[in-house]
């Protein structure tokens, strides 16, 4: 019979289109902000987590405490050094080392001067290939760098798509770099991080030569030895880090961390994003709900006289309550329906002009169905919880007084 | 053959007793500081079959006693009897219950729902009775046909004159197949011809399918259909005239 209550509650939202549409509407703005922040920032968590299983579980990256992870950002006092660097190469636990130094620098081409990352990097080939893994480098065209090479440059893969100086720079073109002439002999295929994407990366003595000495560097990365424990080669590190360093344990100005530790460290902070973000959606929601709660006292102001012809042809309280528990519903479901739709859309949208934007390597939307109904479930709810105030007025109301009512 | 004289004497039983009985009924209301008397002490019976006039003039607490006739509202005194059961006795529940199975009302104002079609509004208090859908619909299906709208079945009361909506109003009252119609003013919003043929439907009812006939009226035109014309004036009964059988 529960059948019958939609259709009397159906009739009643189809009958006042345009006052059911505008209740709708907040329900739709709420819960369509939440679905699609959700599915972005879930987006987002899928395509940080598979960056970093992708580089495996034996890499350890060595940064100074409070330097941002992305490359070029670091400001603060606090260093890693060249020594940091041999340090932890000669622990027994770690394979191999190589140490990145990035900073900005004036770019020069076709008569256009710009300024972006440059990054120093070891030439040799074990080094090289630590680097580009971990920092999901990949040659798209041309060459990489190769040992002995000075004053040749690999450029990010911005440049083979955009004229960032007017004009394409093709492979064996001169650019100037801090005004010392280099070769581009190679293209690296697509990171999905913007500022890598620009970068021009050099050998690391020419970075010394051009940008000045540099003993500090922007991290280290380590790879461990076959069969030991990454955790475990970490607290090795740690431990002489400290002594080397002359800092307290709790007291650590670095950080060493497996790309899964890094994973957490991002999806922790996504996830505290997340929930202001979902807080302030949650606010349209309880907007939306005064909304439906708004509509339906004025339902059951506008229809007491039908009330009271009700209860005379055998409606019971709970029936009254029920039919307007059931309108109000109507209102929470149609609004999760819709809103649910436009907010996989929009997550959608945004997602493809992100690929087009920066790569794919930084979202991956994914629609769960789970969520979906479970959202279109929770908005039902919400707005049977929005009417159940004007259903039991409703309810209670006087069966002789509500006839009466003109 | 025994099954058969139990039969037998308890329809004798039930045609002795009413089918709803006021005793001594007082309805007060309180106007702020001001109690007053509506009804003051009424005491009637409705008998099964019988078609019934309340008559008085506006103020004479007729509408409130249409009100408990209808059982839905309770006196301040005194015992409403429906069924053999004292209404006093029962929830508010249990009185939507009985009202919906036991009362079929007609009202001034037809009070169909708007949103709903004429067979809907016909089948509209059968839902709260749990009736199955087949059910429910064939008997809507032949009440229309019975007042003689099978071909506005699907019409909403705004596009039906309002003697077809007084006229679904009639077939809605009867769906639950109750024993007494409640008619309150039913031809007050109609023109005489429309009005007419309202109270010619009332009449066969009562003539053909036995039912159970109130009718609560200020119009004198009216209660010479009626068998007893039952006068309030004041919140007392002034007057009954019984007339003769149909």
């Amino acid at each position: 019979m529960i059948r019958d209550y939609f259709i009397l509650a159906w009739r009643e939202v189809h009958r006042r289109k345009k006052r059911s549409f505008l209740t709708l509407l907040g329900i739709i703005i709420g819960i369509a902000a939440v679905v699609s922040l959700i599915t972005l920032g879930q987006g987002l968590e899928n395509a940080i987590a598979r960056q970093f299983s992708a580089l495996g579980n034996d890499k350890l990256i060595i940064t100074a405490k409070g330097s941002a992870l992305t490359p070029g950002l670091s400001i603060d006092a606090v260093k890693i050094t060249q020594d940091d660097l041999k340090l932890i190469d000669s622990l027994a636990e770690i394979k191999k080392t190589a140490g990145v130094i990035h900073s900005y620098a004036r770019i020069e081409f076709n008569d256009h001067v710009r300024y972006f990352m440059v990054m120093g990097v070891p030439t040799d080939p074990d080094e090289r290939v630590l680097i580009g893994e971990t920092q999901n480098f990949h040659l798209l065209k041309g060459r990489s760098l190769n040992k002995g090479d000075l004053n040749k440059a690999v450029l990010g893969f911005e440049y083979t798509r955009k004229e960032l100086f007017e004009k394409k720079i093709e492979l064996g073109d001169t650019i100037l770099v801090q005004e010392e002439e280099f070769k581009v002999v190679g293209f690296w295929d697509r990171t999905g991080s913007p500022p890598d994407d620009q970068a021009v990366t050099i050998p690391l003595e020419s970075y010394e030569t051009i940008l000045g000495e540099k003993d500090e560097l922007g991290l280290i990365i380590a790879q461990t030895q076959s069969g030991e424990d990454p955790i475990i080669a970490a607290k090795s590190i740690e431990k002489e880090l400290r002594k080397s360093r002359g800092v307290e344990e709790g007291n650590e100005d670095f950080l060493v961390e497996t790309p899964q530790q890094m994973a957490e460290t991002f999806a922790v902070i996504l996830d505290i994003v997340g929930l202001v973000v979902i807080g302030i959606a949650a606010i349209s929601l309880v907007v939306g709900s005064v909304g439906i709660m708004n509509t339906m006292y004025t339902a059951v102001l506008q229809r007491t006289k039908e009330i009271g012809l009700l209860k005379a042809v055998g409606a019971r309280n709970k029936h009254i309550l029920l039919l307007f528990l059931v309108e109000s519903g109507f209102y929470g479901l149609g609004g999760g329906i819709i809103g649910v739709a436009l907010g996989i859309v929009f997550a959608t949208v945004v997602e493809s002009i992100f690929v087009l934007v920066v790569g794919p390597a930084f979202l991956e939307v994914e629609i769960k169905w789970g969520f979906v109904i479970l959202t279109v479930l929770f908005s039902f709810f919400l707005g049977c919880i929005s009417g159940l105030a004007p259903a039991l007025k409703a309810a209670k109301l006087n069966p002789v007084e509500s006839l009466r009512y003109e | 053959m025994e099954m058969k004289q139990a039969l037998h004497r308890e329809k004798k039983v039930t045609k002795k007793k009413p089918l709803l009985a006021l005793r001594d009924v007082w309805k007060r209301y309180l106007m702020g500081e001001v109690a007053l008397d509506v009804l003051k002490g009424i005491s009637l019976e409705i008998y099964e079959g019988e078609f019934v006039a309340i008559v008085g003039p506006s103020g004479s607490g007729k509408s409130t006693l249409m009100n408990l006739l209808g059982i839905l509202d309770v006196p301040t005194k005194g015992k409403v009897i429906i069924d053999d059961k004292d209404i006093s006795t029962l929830t508010e529940s249990d009185l939507a219950e009985l009202r919906g199975k036991k009362i079929g009302f007609v009202f001034q104002q037809f009070n169909l729902i708007h949103s709903l079609t004429a067979l809907e509004n016909v089948v509209l208090p059968t839902i709260f009775q749990g009736i199955p859908e087949q059910v429910r619909l064939e008997r809507a299906k032949k009440l229309l046909a019975r007042v003689g709208l099978e071909q506005r079945i699907g019409h909403r009361p705004n596009e039906l004159s309002g003697g077809q909506q007084q006229r679904v109003a009639i077939a809605r009252s009867l769906i639950n197949n109750p024993s007494i119609i409640l008619a309150d003013e039913p031809t007050g919003n109609l023109d005489s011809a429309s009005g007419k043929q309202i109270m010619e439907l009332l009449l066969q009812l009562h003539v053909e399918e036995k039912k159970t006939i109130i009718l609560v009226t200020h119009d004198q035109s009216l209660v010479s259909h009626a068998q007893r014309v039952i006068r309030i004036k004041d919140g007392m009964v002034e007057k009954v005239e019984i007339r003769g059988e149909k």
